[in-house]
């Protein structure tokens, strides 16, 4: 049993870096004001620019082409985010409507470019980024063995990331305008807070995490664009409503949701888990967040503004 | 004087120039892969269009967009927002898909058995966020999206393990003739398209629907409860089994949208996908104004651009994605429609402006 929970964490852990910078981007973008269902198809984008980027440079500049794929990446889902932003801040869009159409542009936009270039509609990249032990901390009994074994730098950035948001939204003055414009934006109003461009800066910080988390699952453990990313950008969203709109409670929703996930994907390869019903685990991160909504609804820590539009003038 | 026009033609300017805009990005996107986009066009439409067996083939396309479209603007005309059509859709596919591969009787029943089978499991999937929104207040949107993925993984797991196909493990085994929406005159009538009754099944449900909207106690109740709930529920309305019912209905449309997919345009039900019919759905009915009949000349519309790509590929050098991405551009413009209504507005002032000068006539500033 042992064997195989080693076995098994360090793809879980994989697998959760990428959903929960995602559902952090969510996370920013929601305490905003600005409700994002454009995650996944902003994962797409980010994919699609790191792979594009990647499988061009790599042979030029080596592995720091990774590296910069990942900035592209973050970059290309910012620009691409500017879309939502603009429909939901400027002209009052219904932010589902827009927030879908994010997803299908991404969905559908890549693909048609990526066919065009590859004639496929996929882009694989020659190389992703490398596994390694950290020295000293992998051979500390127990833990060493479950976090820090073939890990991944990333890994470990995204976790700082984590760290720093968390200190920005509770800790700095940007911090608490964030929250104010999705909890009052009309207060934060006539506090003289800029409530639009603290939005347009909420939507980006989404565009951009998501960016990183779709080049993420690129880089780490799928090696191809394919033009979709499976759903996890939903499933960020899922983990952002268990986490409670809450940086920590998104890092343990990202991670029970995340090793649900890999222990269904193991469950094939390793007999011992055969018996475990792949189905149960992977509905169930949907059926939990469905409970957890029932659950909280009178207690709801959803940002209270989220979702609606703000008109200057309005109280 | 009063320039405006009425309120159904300015909405149909609205979403033809919405059209027509989509349209332009498309030739962009042929543009800049290099190719001509009048060229590109006239080759959808005539992959689309060009014969019987083509203009079949685009019917039964749009007969699953019909569904979904239904199914979104119905919820829509009581206030709610269903974006779990793919589900719903899925569950309705899976259960007719179910009864059409183990049930053995004679062909009327059996479809009959399966258009049950459908509205029951697309019913459900829809009753279950109506009764969480009722109940505890849960956003139907988030409820929504949380049973499309339900409904994926389901299909994911059920299919391999009781319908598994004889080839291939991503897909079900192909359904019986007699358990198929094609007809063999219907299919001889258009030289061997895809066109099934579920097409007419689709006719039908959009009149029902019409009705229900237009002419009934319960549709008038659904609409009210979406204009606006508190007033709704002052005037002694059920609002809250309104909601429930009116997702339960919105589920079995897009539920009837699954049967006529896999069991009339295709031959079997794939996992591993959530079908973008559901989230057409919601181009459908915003593009259709939420009406029945908007719904019906607008899926036609999609048909033909789903069912013109491939053509067109085969002509030119277009990636057959060019169709999708159509239709997402179009769902970002009927979201930032306020652009064009103000365009539309700006360009009207200057109209009555301009006559108002040349006639010499005072007229109020912002009439409208």
């Amino acid at each position: 049993m042992w064997d195989i929970t080693t076995f098994i964490f360090p793809y879980a852990i994989t697998f959760t870096i990428p959903l929960l910078i995602t559902s952090l981007g969510g996370l920013i973008c929601e305490r905003s004001g600005v409700v994002n269902i454009g995650l996944e198809g902003l994962m797409i984008i980010g994919s699609f620019a790191s792979a594009l980027f990647i499988s061009k440079l790599y042979p030029v500049m080596g592995v720091s082409a990774i590296w910069f794929g990942l900035l592209v990446a973050a970059i290309a889902g910012a620009v691409f985010s500017m879309l939502h932003a603009f429909a939901s801040i400027n002209l009052n869009a219904n932010q589902v409507i827009s927030g879908t159409a994010i997803n299908m542009i991404a969905g559908s936009l890549t693909v048609y470019f990526a066919r065009f270039m590859t004639g496929s509609g996929n882009i694989q990249i020659v190389s992703g980024l490398g596994r390694y032990n950290i020295p000293v901390l992998s051979r500390i009994p127990i833990i060493g063995k479950l976090l820090f074994t073939q890990t991944y730098t990333t890994t470990w950035l995204i976790l700082l990331i984590l760290l720093g948001s968390w200190y920005l939204i509770y800790k700095m003055p940007f911090g608490l305008r964030l929250r104010s414009c999705g909890e009052h934006p009309e207060a934060a109003d006539a506090a003289g807070v800029n409530v639009k461009l603290i939005r347009y800066i909420g939507v980006m910080f989404s565009g951009a995490f998501a960016g990183l988390g779709g080049a993420l699952i690129l880089v780490t453990y799928s090696g191809e664009f394919n033009g979709s990313v499976a759903g996890l950008g939903f499933l960020a969203l899922a983990a952002l409503i268990f986490g409670q709109w809450k940086p920590l409670g998104i890092l343990g929703a990202a991670f029970f949701f995340g090793f649900a996930s890999t222990l269904a994907n193991v469950s094939q390869i390793v007999p011992a888990l055969s018996q475990i019903p792949g189905l149960i685990l992977k509905a169930f991160p949907y059926v939990v967040t469905l409970l957890a909504l029932v659950f909280f609804s009178k207690s709801s820590r959803a940002p209270r503004a989220a979702g609606q539009p703000f008109e200057q003038g309005t109280r | 004087m009063k320039l405006k026009l009425p309120h159904m033609h300015r909405t149909m300017t609205v979403h033809l120039i919405a059209v027509f805009l989509g349209l332009a990005a498309g030739a962009v996107f042929m543009i800049s892969t290099g190719n001509n986009p009048f060229a590109g066009y006239a080759y959808l439409f005539k992959g689309a269009l060009m014969n019987y067996e083509r203009i079949g083939n685009t019917l039964a396309t749009a007969t699953p967009l019909i569904f979904t479209g239904l199914s979104v603007a119905f919820a829509f005309n009581t206030g709610l927002f269903n974006i779990g059509a793919s589900g719903q859709l899925l569950a309705g596919g899976l259960c007719a898909t179910a009864v059409g591969l183990t049930v053995v009787l004679p062909k009327p029943l059996l479809l009959l058995l399966m258009l049950l089978a459908a509205i029951v499991g697309g019913g459900l999937w829809g009753f279950i966020p109506g009764f969480l929104k009722a109940l505890f207040n849960v956003h139907e949107v988030v409820a929504t999206i949380m049973m499309n993925w339900i409904a994926y993984w389901v299909v994911n797991y059920t299919v391999p393990a009781y319908f598994k196909g004889e080839f291939l493990e991503t897909e079900s085994r192909k359904i019986p003739d007699i358990a198929s929406l094609r007809v063999p005159w219907l299919t001889e009538l258009l030289d061997g398209s895809y066109l099934n009754l579920g097409f007419f099944i689709a006719i039908f449900v959009s009149l029902v629907i019409w009705v229900i909207l237009k002419k009934t106690v319960l549709g008038y109740e659904l609409k009210a409860a979406g204009f606006n709930r508190h007033a709704a529920e002052y005037a002694g309305m059920k609002v809250n089994r309104n909601i429930v019912l009116s997702m339960t209905i919105a589920g079995a449309l897009a539920g009837i949208g699954g049967l006529s997919l896999y069991a009339g345009y295709a031959v079997n039900i794939q996992i591993g996908i959530l079908p973008n019919q559901g989230f057409d759905g919601i181009a459908v009915s915003l593009l259709g104004a939420n009406s029945p009949i908007g719904v019906l000349f607008t899926a036609l519309f999609f048909g033909i651009l789903h069912s013109g790509k491939g053509f067109m590929n085969a002509m030119t050098e277009i990636p057959p994605e060019i169709g999708e991405t159509i239709i997402a551009i179009l769902i970002y413009f009927a979201a930032t429609k306020i652009l064009i209504e103000r365009f539309l507005d700006k360009m009207n002032t200057r109209f009555v402006n301009r006559i108002s000068v040349q006639t010499g006539e005072v007229i109020e500033k912002g009439g409208n």
